[in-house]
């Protein structure tokens, strides 16, 4: 940087005493706006440009342990795809990452919205606790994942005691034990987490909406359903396509919150693409058959790269 | 506090909906009151937690201080290595990409916001192996990098579409004055720019602090350890101990609410704004 400082106020009086060349002039200008945007582009080149391109080629690569001592990592065809594809760990993985993805969007998004129409009402302290709600966002998630392992803990976390205390029955359900429960667990913390990011976004879309509107409809006399359905949905449709969209990129490839809950299990039943792909790679240290889950993971998120960027684009209009 | 002047219309209504505002709260927010609850009770670790803590039992934080601190002062470091990063990347970007009229730049913010969709696991995996090549696992300057990639996409955009606002003529004004155009950019862009730079760099704060899988992914030792990969091997090696787990968590989690109590409008405005636009 103080290289391009020592040397403009040098060139530019030259440039000015001799004939004036507008193209160079120009072209110099260029340079050094280039040099503004370069470094960013250079890191993103290199931090999502090269790995994107590396697992594709890993993908047809040999890795084993011994790779990371001999460095020989040969190519060896479609193997590793078969391999991924053939295990029916992978039909499983990619069931429960479309399970836990939908079922999380539904619930953050519900209860997000829920919860934004809610806050738009006048109330003393409305905007001291709609800001408290932001807290289980901004904790790292793996902590909130750990939280919620002592809470959902079988035999001696609060929520079956709870249960207990209420005579609901069920005192001793296996949240995070069973496999026929557990994902069904890790859906609802992750919910939880999700709730203030839906909220603050959907929120602010509803202050968007002109108050005449709503004026307009209840002289009109109708029903808060009907104003709701009438008026906030279609006008909130933008928003609620953005709050989706970045809802489904961020939950479909959750790695921390499984690993603190479950490590995937029990019996592999919280297994996704996500941990499929951390698995192979830095468990199994088989760095082929991770570049191929996660090819497959960046085929998934892709299909919906190009929805958000078409909602975003409807947006600018 | 706005609207304690409008109270007057249906004053018992609105205290109603306050009252069901306190209870949406501690429902969300009860996890976070376990948490310290739990912390509080160090010798809980095989047993039921009782809802409120007899005494003050500051043991757990003290295990946790002495075994996690440590961990705490590396996630520190890291986390601000990756805001300085994130900045010095992103704010020139965001200002050549807002304001200067060059071929390509829309096909680079498009680049931008794609990139922002791509896995972290799937950036992990190709990571690793170039990283061991260049010799950066393991390496404080290493996971500074990745951990500022996680910002820079965001704040990238976050910051262009607050620099896209500031009229031409200001920095022609500068220009005419003799001003380079780095001395433009550092004395005229950036002040302006204030509140998008606080916003990006608390947001970078937040995915550095928060990260846990390139912590988990680029370090083979003990050298680098961030407090979240810190914590999660804990409870690895210490299931019973559950008291000095959360106290950790508890740490771990102060940032969070020190950023949500200093710089709400920030928060909020980074929430939306990088997202939306």
């Amino acid at each position: 940087m103080s290289t391009t400082t020592a040397s403009a106020p040098a060139v530019e009086p030259a440039a000015v005493a001799k004939t004036p060349r507008p193209q160079r002039a120009r072209r110099r200008r260029r340079l050094s706006q280039w040099g503004f945007i370069a470094p960013a582009v250079v890191f993103m080149l290199l931090f999502f440009g090269y790995p994107l391109v590396r697992n594709v080629v890993m993908s047809f690569q040999d890795f084993s342990p011994s790779t990371f001592f001999d460095g020989k990592s040969p190519f060896n065809g479609t193997d590793n795809w078969s391999k991924v594809f053939e295990d029916d760990l992978f039909g499983k993985a990619l069931w429960h990452t479309i399970v836990f993805t939908i079922g999380s969007l539904i619930g953050q998004f519900g209860i997000g919205l829920a919860l934004a129409v809610f806050f738009t009402k006048k109330f003393p302290l409305n905007g001291f606790l709609r800001s408290l709600i932001l807290l289980p966002w901004l904790v790292p998630m793996v902590v909130s994942g750990i939280v919620w392992r002592r809470i959902l803990d079988q035999d001696t976390g609060v929520l079956n005691s709870f249960f207990d205390t209420l005579g609901l029955g069920g005192g001793h359900t296996p949240w995070l034990t069973s496999p026929s429960m557990a994902l069904f667990s890790v859906i609802m913390v992750n919910i939880w987490i999700g709730i203030p990011f839906n909220m603050v976004i959907l929120y602010g879309g509803l202050q968007e909406i002109p108050k005449e509107l709503y004026e307009a409809a209840s002289l009109d006399g109708a029903s808060a359903w009907r104003t709701f359905r009438s008026i906030t949905l279609p006008l909130l449709k933008p928003v609620i396509t953005v709050v989706l969209v970045l809802g489904f990129m961020s939950t479909v490839k959750i790695l921390d919150l499984i690993l603190a809950l479950t490590d995937g299990g029990p019996a592999d039943s919280t297994q996704t693409l996500g941990t499929l792909t951390y698995q192979n790679s830095f468990v199994q240290l088989d760095f082929g058959a991770g570049a191929v889950v996660g090819n497959v993971l960046i085929l998934i998120s892709a299909v919906f790269a190009v929805f958000y960027l078409r909602a975003n684009r409807s947006e600018g209009k | 506090m706005a609207t304690v002047s409008e109270t007057t219309t249906a004053p018992k209504r609105r205290w109603g909906a306050t009252v069901a505002g306190v209870v949406i709260l501690a429902v969300m927010l009860f996890p976070l009151y376990w948490m310290i609850n739990t912390a509080l009770q160090p010798e809980s670790g095989l047993l039921e937690v009782s809802p409120v803590p007899h005494s003050l039992d500051l043991s757990g934080f003290t295990s946790a201080l002495s075994e996690q601190g440590g961990h705490l002062l590396t996630s520190l470091a890291v986390a601000l290595g990756a805001v300085v990063i994130c900045l010095a990347v992103a704010a020139p970007a965001a200002y050549g990409l807002a304001q200067f009229r060059l071929p390509g730049t829309k096909s680079i913010v498009f680049g931008t916001l794609i990139t922002q969709m791509v896995p972290g696991i799937v950036i992990a995996n190709a990571l690793y192996s170039a990283y061991v090549d260049l010799g950066l696992v393991n390496s404080y300057f290493g996971l500074m990098l990745a951990d500022a990639s996680l910002g820079i996409p965001f704040a990238i955009v976050l910051m262009r579409s607050f620099m896209v606002a500031i009229p031409k003529e200001v920095i022609e004004a500068a220009e005419v004055d003799g001003a380079s155009k780095i001395r433009t950019f550092v004395q005229v862009v950036l002040p302006m720019s204030r509140n998008s730079l606080i916003t990006a760099g608390l947001f970078a704060f937040l995915y550095a602090w928060s990260d846990f899988m390139f912590a988990l992914t680029l370090n083979t030792t003990d050298d680098v350890k961030p407090v979240t990969l810190g914590i999660y091997q804990y409870i690895g090696a210490h299931v019973g101990d559950w008291g000095s787990v959360m106290a950790a968590s508890v740490l771990s989690a102060i940032p969070a609410a020190v950023l949500l109590v200093l710089a709400q409008k920030y928060i909020a405005a980074g929430i939306t704004g990088g997202s939306v636009k």
